[in-house]
C-alpha cells in the first residue's frame, strides 16, 4: 500500500469492511453518489444495497443505526458535516450512550458515527466547529480524532469492530493535505490510547486531529531554536489515555495543552485537572492552553478565522514562554 | 395452582366472529387482568410508601394485550413506551418480573435497578431497551426493520407511544424512514386523551394521530382500544402485511388514561370528574368480560377462577419480590462498555 491521504485512509478502510462484514452497512446524507466530501466515492456501487442514502435528517440517521446496531448490524452512519450532529444529540447521549449500561450489558452497540470536523476551511458558523467536548462528556460512547492517515486506517476498523458507539471525528481540513507513507506507518493503534510522536525533555505539547500537526510544526521550529518538545497525540478523547499523559507530564514538568476548541469548557480544562490531581509534585510550571477564544466558532471572514484558529506560531510563542519559565 | 384442574379444556379452533381461539380469548382475558391487579398493587405499594413510583396502563390493557397477541414471540420485536405493563405480560414477562421492576430490585431482568420503574427491555425476548425520553423508540424500530430488511429476515417490529408523543421528531422522522423503505414496522399510538394534562387539541392541528399517516403515504388505521378483540383484529392483519412486504402500518387505538400520569400527579387540576366517569363505564376489562360471558363463550364459574389465579399470582409476586435482594451500592459501576 502507497502513501495515501486522510480521506483515502478513511475510504479504503470503509471499502474494506463493507467488503469483510456483510452486516457492514453505511448511512448518511449524499453517502450513495460519494458524500460530499467523496469519502464513500464508488462505495454504493461495489457493495450493493449496503451504502443507503438517508433523508436529510440527522436525529434518524443516528436513532435508525442505534436499532439496526441492537438488531446485530454493523452501522457506520456519516453525518455530513459535525456541526448538524447536534440534532442527533439526544440519540446520541440518551439512548446510544446508556445502552449497555442500562441493560448490564445484555444488549449493547456496535455502530460508528463518522464526521468530519474542525475549522481552518472559510466553514464560517456552521461548518467549522468543534464538537467533541459535548459527546466526550458521555460515559458510553468512545470518541476518536485521529491525525494521521495509517491511524486514520487502524482507529476506524478498530471503531467497526468495536461492540459500542464510536464517535470517529474526521478532521475535515486534513483531509487533502495530509500524506503518509501508510505501510511501516507506527503499530497498530488501539481505541483508548494516545502516542508520543516526538520525544523531547523540555516540555509536554499533547494535541489531537489538525493540531497535532500544527504542533509537531511547532515543535520542528522550537527545536532550531534549541528547546526540544515531546508531543503527544491523543487519538482517544473518551476515554482518554491518563497514563501516557501523566507519565509525560511527569517526565518533562511543563506541560501544553492545544485544541481549536473554545477554551471555556473544552478538554483542556479536563486534562489540566487530571495533571494537577496526579502530577502536580512534578510540575515546574503553570499548566498552558492554547484554544480557540471563547466567541461562538467559528467566524467566516479569513482575518477572523486566522485570528480564531490556533497554528504552529502561537502553539511556538506559549511554548517558549513555558521553556523559559 | 387452584381449582385449574376443573376448568374445561380450551379449544385452539379459531371463532370467526372473533379470530382468536378460546385459548387465546383466555390468555387476553388473563394478560388484561394480570395488568391491571398488578398496577393496583403496585400503586398501594407505592401509598405504603414502599415503591418510589408508579407509571401504569389502567384504561389501555385491551390496547396493549390486543395488540401484543397479534405478534410472533420469539420472532418479532417489540418497542414499548412506559405504560405497556401488558404488552411485556403477553411477551413473557412474569408478575415476579414486574414487581422486581416495580422496586427497582438487583435482578430485575429490565435494567437491574439502574432505571425507572416501566423503563422495559428484555433482550432475550426482543423487548427493546426503552428510556424516558418520549418517541425515540419509534427510530429504534425503524432501525431494526431497516436490519431485518436487508437480511430478509421475516420479521416484524410494533413500536409504541403516547398521542402527545407524536409530536416529536423523532416521530416523524422514523414514520418518513419506514415509509420510504417500506419497511416492516407498526407504529401503535396509544391516545388516551392526554399528555399529562394536555388534551389532543394542544398535541396536534388534525382530529386523530392516524391522520398523520397520509403525509408519508403510509397505511394507517383506528380502532376503538378498549375493546381487545377489535384491537387484534386490527393489528394482526397489518402485522401479516408488514411481514409480507407490504410496508410500515400507523395504528392509532382510541383509549383512556382511566388514572392520573403518574403516581406523583394529580389530575383534579385539569381533568373533569364527568369525563372519568363515562371512560369508567367503557372499561375495557369488564366490558371484555360481559362480551365473552354474553356470547357463552366462557361460563361465568371460569371467568371467576381466572380472576381468582390473578389475584393470587399478583399477591405472591408483590411478597416474593420485596424479599428479594436490592442492589449494593458499588452495583452502580461497570457495564459503560462492552466487553467482548
Ligand atoms: C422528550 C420528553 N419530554 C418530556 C417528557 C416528560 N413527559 C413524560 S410523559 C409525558 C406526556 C406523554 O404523553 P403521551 O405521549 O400522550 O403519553 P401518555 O403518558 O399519555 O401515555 C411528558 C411530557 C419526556 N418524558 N420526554
Ligand atoms: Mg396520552
Amino acid at each position: 500500500m502507497a502513501s495515501m491521504t486522510v480521506i483515502e485512509a478513511v475510504r479504503s478502510t470503509l471499502d474494506e469492511a463493507l467488503g469483510r462484514d456483510d452486516r457492514v452497512f453505511i448511512l448518511g446524507e449524499d453517502v450513495e453518489a460519494g458524500g460530499v466530501f467523496r469519502a464513500t466515492e464508488g462505495l454504493a456501487a461495489k457493495h450493493t444495497g449496503r451504502v443507503i442514502d438517508s433523508p436529510l435528517a440527522e436525529s434518524s440517521i443516528i436513532g435508525i443505526s442505534i436499532g439496526a446496531a441492537h438488531y446485530g448490524m454493523r452501522p457506520v452512519a456519516e453525518i455530513q458535516f459535525a456541526d448538524f450532529i447536534h440534532a442527533g444529540f439526544d440519540q446520541l447521549c440518551s439512548e446510544a450512550s446508556r445502552w449497555c449500561y442500562r441493560t448490564r450489558g445484555d444488549a449493547y452497540l456496535p455502530m460508528v458515527v463518522r464526521t468530519p470536523w474542525g475549522g481552518g476551511v472559510h466553514g464560517g458558523q456552521h461548518h467549522s466547529q468543534s464538537i467533541e467536548a459535548y459527546y466526550a462528556h458521555m460515559p458510553g460512547i468512545k470518541v476518536v480524532a485521529p491525525a494521521f492517515p495509517a491511524d486514520y486506517r487502524s482507529l476506524l476498523r478498530a471503531a467497526i469492530e468495536d461492540p459500542n458507539p464510536v464517535l470517529f471525528l474526521e478532521h475535515k481540513r486534513t483531509y487533502r493535505l495530509i500524506r503518509q507513507e501508510v505501510e511501516g506507518a507506527p503499530a497498530e493503534t488501539v481505541i483508548g490510547r494516545a502516542r508520543v510522536t516526538r520525544n523531547g525533555p523540555d516540555l509536554t505539547i499533547i494535541a489531537y486531529g489538525l493540531m497535532l500537526h500544527e504542533s509537531l510544526a511547532a515543535a520542528e521550529t522550537l527545536s532550531s531554536e534549541g528547546i526540544e518538545s515531546t508531543v503527544v497525540d491523543l487519538l482517544t478523547l473518551n476515554p482518554i489515555d491518563r497514563e501516557t499523559i501523566l507519565e509525560s507530564a511527569r517526565a518533562t514538568g511543563k506541560v501544553l495543552i492545544v485544541h481549536e476548541d473554545t477554551l471555556t469548557g473544552g478538554l483542556g480544562g479536563e486534562i489540566a485537572a487530571m495533571i494537577a490531581e496526579h502530577a502536580f509534585e512534578y510540575l515546574d510550571a503553570p499548566i498552558r492552553r492554547v484554544a480557540g477564544p471563547d466567541i461562538p466558532p467559528m467566524p467566516f471572514h479569513h482575518a477572523m478565522e486566522d485570528f480564531f484558529m490556533p497554528n504552529r506560531e502561537k502553539i511556538a510563542a506559549a511554548a517558549r514562554e513555558l521553556a523559559a519559565y | 395452582m387452584t381449582t385449574a384442574g376443573t376448568r374445561k379444556k380450551r379449544s385452539e379452533r379459531t371463532i370467526e366472529e372473533y379470530l382468536l381461539s378460546e385459548q387465546q380469548l383466555e390468555d387476553m382475558y388473563y394478560h388484561m387482568l394480570l395488568a391491571r391487579r398488578l398496577n393496583e398493587r403496585m400503586l398501594a405499594l407505592n401509598r405504603q410508601g414502599r415503591a418510589a413510583f408508579v407509571i401504569a396502563g389502567v384504561g389501555q390493557e385491551a390496547a396493549q394485550v390486543g395488540a401484543a397477541m397479534a405478534l410472533k414471540r420469539g420472532t418479532d420485536y417489540l418497542a414499548p413506551y412506559y405504560r405497556d405493563l401488558g404488552m411485556n405480560l403477553v411477551f413473557g414477562m412474569t408478575a415476579r418480573e414486574a414487581m422486581l421492576n416495580l422496586l427497582a430490585k438487583r435482578d430485575d431482568p429490565n435494567s437491574y435497578g439502574r432505571q425507572m420503574p416501566s423503563h422495559w427491555g428484555n433482550t432475550e425476548r426482543r423487548i427493546v431497551t426503552q428510556s424516558s425520553v418520549v418517541a425515540t423508540q419509534f427510530l429504534h424500530a425503524a432501525g431494526i426493520g431497516l436490519g431485518a430488511q436487508m437480511r430478509k429476515d421475516p420479521l416484524v417490529v410494533l413500536t409504541c407511544c403516547g398521542e402527545g408523543s407524536t409530536s416529536r421528531g423523532d416521530f416523524h422522522e422514523a414514520l418518513n424512514f419506514a415509509a420510504i423503505h417500506r419497511l416492516p414496522i407498526i407504529f401503535y399510538v396509544q391516545n388516551n386523551g392526554y399528555a399529562i394534562s394536555e388534551r389532543n387539541e394542544k398535541e396536534m392541528p388534525v382530529p386523530n394521530v392516524a391522520d398523520r399517516a397520509r403525509a408519508y403515504n403510509m397505511h394507517s388505521a383506528m380502532v376503538d382500544g378498549m375493546d381487545a378483540i377489535a384491537v387484534y383484529q386490527t393489528v394482526r392483519p397489518a402485522v401479516d402485511q408488514a411481514r409480507n412486504g407490504g410496508g410500515p402500518f400507523l395504528i392509532e387505538a382510541k383509549c383512556y388514561r382511566l388514572w392520573p400520569h403518574s403516581s406523583d400527579d394529580d389530575d383534579s387540576r385539569y381533568r373533569p370528574k364527568k369525563e372519568l366517569e363515562e371512560w369508567t363505564k367503557k372499561d375495557p376489562i369488564s366490558s371484555f368480560r360481559a362480551r365473552v360471558e354474553t356470547d357463552g363463550i366462557f361460563p361465568k364459574a371460569d371467568l371467576d377462577e381466572i380472576e381468582e389465579r390473578v389475584e393470587e399470582e399478583v399477591r405472591e409476586a408483590a411478597q416474593w419480590a420485596l424479599m428479594q435482594p436490592d442492589p449494593e451500592p458499588e452495583d452502580a459501576l461497570g457495564h459503560v462498555y462492552k466487553e467482548l
